[in-house]
């Protein structure tokens, strides 16, 4: 009953488990079962769960509704590119436009406050990661993602686009301040 | 094309000549990608290198692209289809179904795998393995993907005629063995994945000729991530199959039970795909229970049938050295295997990493919330060299040094470097995915030109740790291509230069397969022994890792930002 000749039993479903192969069945199905019962216990009490609250749209829907933000609550420009610095008040709705090859506005925030975080990309897809905490989420086009986020450590952020999108990948970098 | 079948004196497998031919066109092609992808690796590693940052950031980016469309699906998929032939044609002794056919399939995966590397090398379509819209590559570059996949399709087809020829010519009796039952897993994904495939690169075809308009980029990620995740389900199945293979043929190991080893298979073919779903984790647009339920409940039924086999396996060669006296202790019989065999090397080292560097990585990765903390970064370059480098490319090397005698009738050039080849190949690339995986960690990005954002006014200073990381990346990197250079040199080299070995005993009929004798074990449900307790041993390593691992992530998420 080799494994590249037929078996030789006829019956082959019939043959007895070794008790080592049942064991380890048994154990492996009850380990999977805690994996997957982790992933909804971490729903109902993790604090770090990814939004799925999606929304069609257009880059001229949320290029005007970034631009709303600016206007009310730039504080500041930054770089040569005269980046506005914009601190919305804690609780709203806040944009962040991908776009190649940079992420627009920067944003100040303030720790332990909560933000509704709209994300999309004006072109193609691009990669929100949040450096240095590692968050790292897709920024598809023609979809609006709303993550509500909460930051719990001041500090300089940085978002580094980590979907590749071009020659200028390397180049796309933002940044979120939180106070 | 009239058959003949020869009995190979030094393994006993007959091969029919239409059937041998086909398999070393296609390993052959398999093996050329292979080099051109290893060139390219070069210029992907020193690039990578932060102190030596080799390439312009264009001609990296194209290298990228080439090199994985060359290893994950022309080197990988053109040794698959050789080993589909061999475990129908081959193992069941009957014929070739239709080799006229299976000539236009091959024709057809080379023409398309040049056009698609012509294409690439053009410039214009660096967009990556995975080619997102609206990001638009030339036409070529879908059309030569598209011609492949059709010419593997036709492959697929192939395999399954030749199954249907030698139930019919009654080569064999009863089921089919193990291997082919596993290579039959195999091709039913691949058929699924293929189908996928098409569906979604011909319309991404039709708007890169301006025909089509518009492809949504979430559908297209959808869609794409069936065939994309699916193929790499196919390599899973085929190593799988080699791995019961070489256990068969190194140790005349039995599978423990075929009951247990089929049963993990049927797994496969129901949930492998579904796991496809964890590529849109940190996605917009799916529910959080599609997600939840597509990566755990079907995801894991397939980690089951992986953990399954990863005991099966080795328990066989246990119980088959076991049975040859090597018996003192735990583990004599792991000892006293003939680790200087590259072919047994090979698997092993193949089957611990794709086990402990790939299998537990992917499953953290495949978890929802967990995904978060790695999407995108190096780290999954990381556990994808683990699972494909370490756990199919090392396997199809391993089988190339058994197949160089029989198949290819020659004699191995250079065994002693041979017998080196599985371990530096093996060994660095551990090292690479280890490191890979440490500075994905620290949040470094996957396919990402200049770490340091070089003249950026909003540069991100990567902590020192992810730039010796990525140093050490490049090493090991280096270590690895050396490996594969002296797989490349061997098989090439045996082919060329090789002393030619007999042929064997000829005729114009296939000698079937004798029936074995039934084993005494009673027919009944029920357990016997434990009459692996070395593997099992291993197995709980295995398991204790792989928890641990899983729950420092857990702890490692739940001191970030509050999401919701």
């Amino acid at each position: 009953m080799s494994a590249i000749l037929p078996p030789a039993e006829r019956l082959w479903w019939k043959h007895p488990l070794d008790r080592v192969e049942g064991t380890w069945i048994a154990i492996a199905f009850v380990w999977c079962m805690v994996m997957f019962f982790m992933m909804v216990y971490w729903h109902v009490y993790g604090r770090q769960n990814l939004s799925t609250e999606t929304y069609k749209t257009t880059p001229e829907q949320f290029s005007a509704k970034a631009q709303a933000m600016v206007d009310a609550y730039t504080v500041r420009t930054e770089t040569s590119m005269q980046t506005p610095v914009v601190a919305p008040p804690a609780g709203s709705d806040i944009y962040m436009i991908a776009r190649l090859w940079n992420f627009w506005p920067i944003l100040e925030l303030e720790k332990d406050q909560t933000y509704r975080l709209h994300l999309t990309s004006m072109d193609y897809n691009h990669g929100f990661s949040l450096q240095p905490a590692n968050i790292n989420i897709q920024v598809v086009p023609g979809y609006e993602h709303v993550v509500t986020v909460t930051p719990n450590q001041s500090g300089t952020y940085s978002v580094v686009c980590n979907e590749f999108c071009g020659i200028g990948h390397h180049m796309m970098v933002g940044r979120i301040y939180v106070k | 094309m009239a058959s003949i079948y020869r009995t190979c004196p030094r393994s006993g497998l007959q091969f029919e000549s239409n059937a041998e031919k086909l398999m070393i066109a296609n390993a052959v092609a398999a093996v050329v990608f292979l080099l051109i992808g290893g060139i390219l690796a070069i210029g992907v590693v020193l690039t990578r290198w932060p102190a030596v940052h080799w390439l312009e950031a264009d001609t990296f980016y194209k290298v990228l692209t080439a090199h994985g469309i060359d290893m994950l699906i022309f080197w990988i998929i053109f040794f698959e289809i050789a080993v589909l032939y061999f475990c129908s044609s081959t193992l069941l002794r009957c014929r070739l179904a239709t080799p006229k056919i299976a000539w236009l399939a091959f024709a057809l995966m080379v023409i398309g795998a040049v056009v698609n590397n012509i294409a690439v090398y053009q410039g214009g379509s660096s967009v990556m393995m995975t080619s997102y819209v609206p990001m638009m590559a030339a036409p070529s570059f879908y059309l030569g993907l598209i011609l492949f996949a059709v010419g593997a399709l036709i492959g697929c087809f192939v395999f399954f005629g030749t199954l249907v020829v030698a139930k019919r010519d009654k080569t064999y009796q009863g089921s089919v063995p193990l291997v082919t039952f596993g290579a039959i897993t195999a091709c039913i994904i691949a058929v699924f994945t293929i189908v996928s495939g098409a569906i979604i690169l011909i319309p991404t075809f039709l708007k890169s000729v301006g025909v089509i308009e518009h492809v949504d980029a979430l559908v297209y990620r959808t869609i794409w991530w069936a065939f994309g995740h699916s193929s790499q389900q196919i390599n899973v199945a085929a190593h799988i199959s080699i791995w019961y293979a070489v256990a068969a043929i190194a140790f005349g190991a039995k599978p423990m039970s075929e009951r247990v080893s089929r049963g993990a298979f049927l797994l496969y073919i129901l949930f492998l795909q579904l796991a496809s779903a964890h590529h849109l984790l940190a996605d917009p647009g799916m529910s959080t229970e599609w997600k939840v339920v597509n990566t755990s409940y079907f995801m894991y039924f397939a980690v089951l049938a992986s953990m399954i086999h990863g005991l099966t396996i080795p328990g066989a060669m246990e119980v088959a050295q076991r049975q040859k006296g090597y018996d003192k202790g735990l583990f004599e019989w792991l000892r006293r295997a003939p680790w200087g065999n590259p072919v047994f090397a090979g698997v092993f080292i193949s089957l611990i990493g794709f086990g402990f560097l790939g299998g537990i990585s992917g499953v953290m990765m495949g978890t929802e919330q967990l995904n978060m903390i790695i999407h995108n970064t190096i780290y999954v370059p990381g556990h994808f060299h683990a699972t494909v480098v370490v756990g199919t490319t090392l396997s199809f090397m391993a089988l190339t040094f058994y197949l160089i005698p029989v198949l290819f009738r020659r004699e191995m050039i250079n065994p002693k470097l041979a017998q080196w080849q599985p371990w530096l190949f093996g060994l660095s690339m551990y090292f690479f995915c280890l490191v890979m995986m440490g500075a994905g960690t620290l949040g470094v990005s996957r396919r990402h030109w200049d770490m340091a954002f070089a003249g950026n006014a909003l540069a991100y200073e990567w902590p020192g740790a992810a730039y010796l990381m990525m140093g050490l990346v490049g090493i090991a990197g280096l270590g690895a291509i050396i490996g594969g250079a002296i797989y490349i040199w061997i098989t090439v080299g045996s082919l060329l230069w090789g002393k030619r070995l007999d042929a064997g005993r000829e005729s114009r009929e296939p000698t079937p397969i004798p029936p074995t004798a039934p084993t005494l074990a009673v027919q009944s449900y029920g357990s016997l022994g434990f009459a692996a307790p070395g593997t099992f041993v291993l197995a709980i390593i295995f398991l204790v890792s792989f928890v641990l691992y899983y729950f420092i992530n857990w702890k490692y998420l739940s001191t970030l930002w509050g999401l919701s």
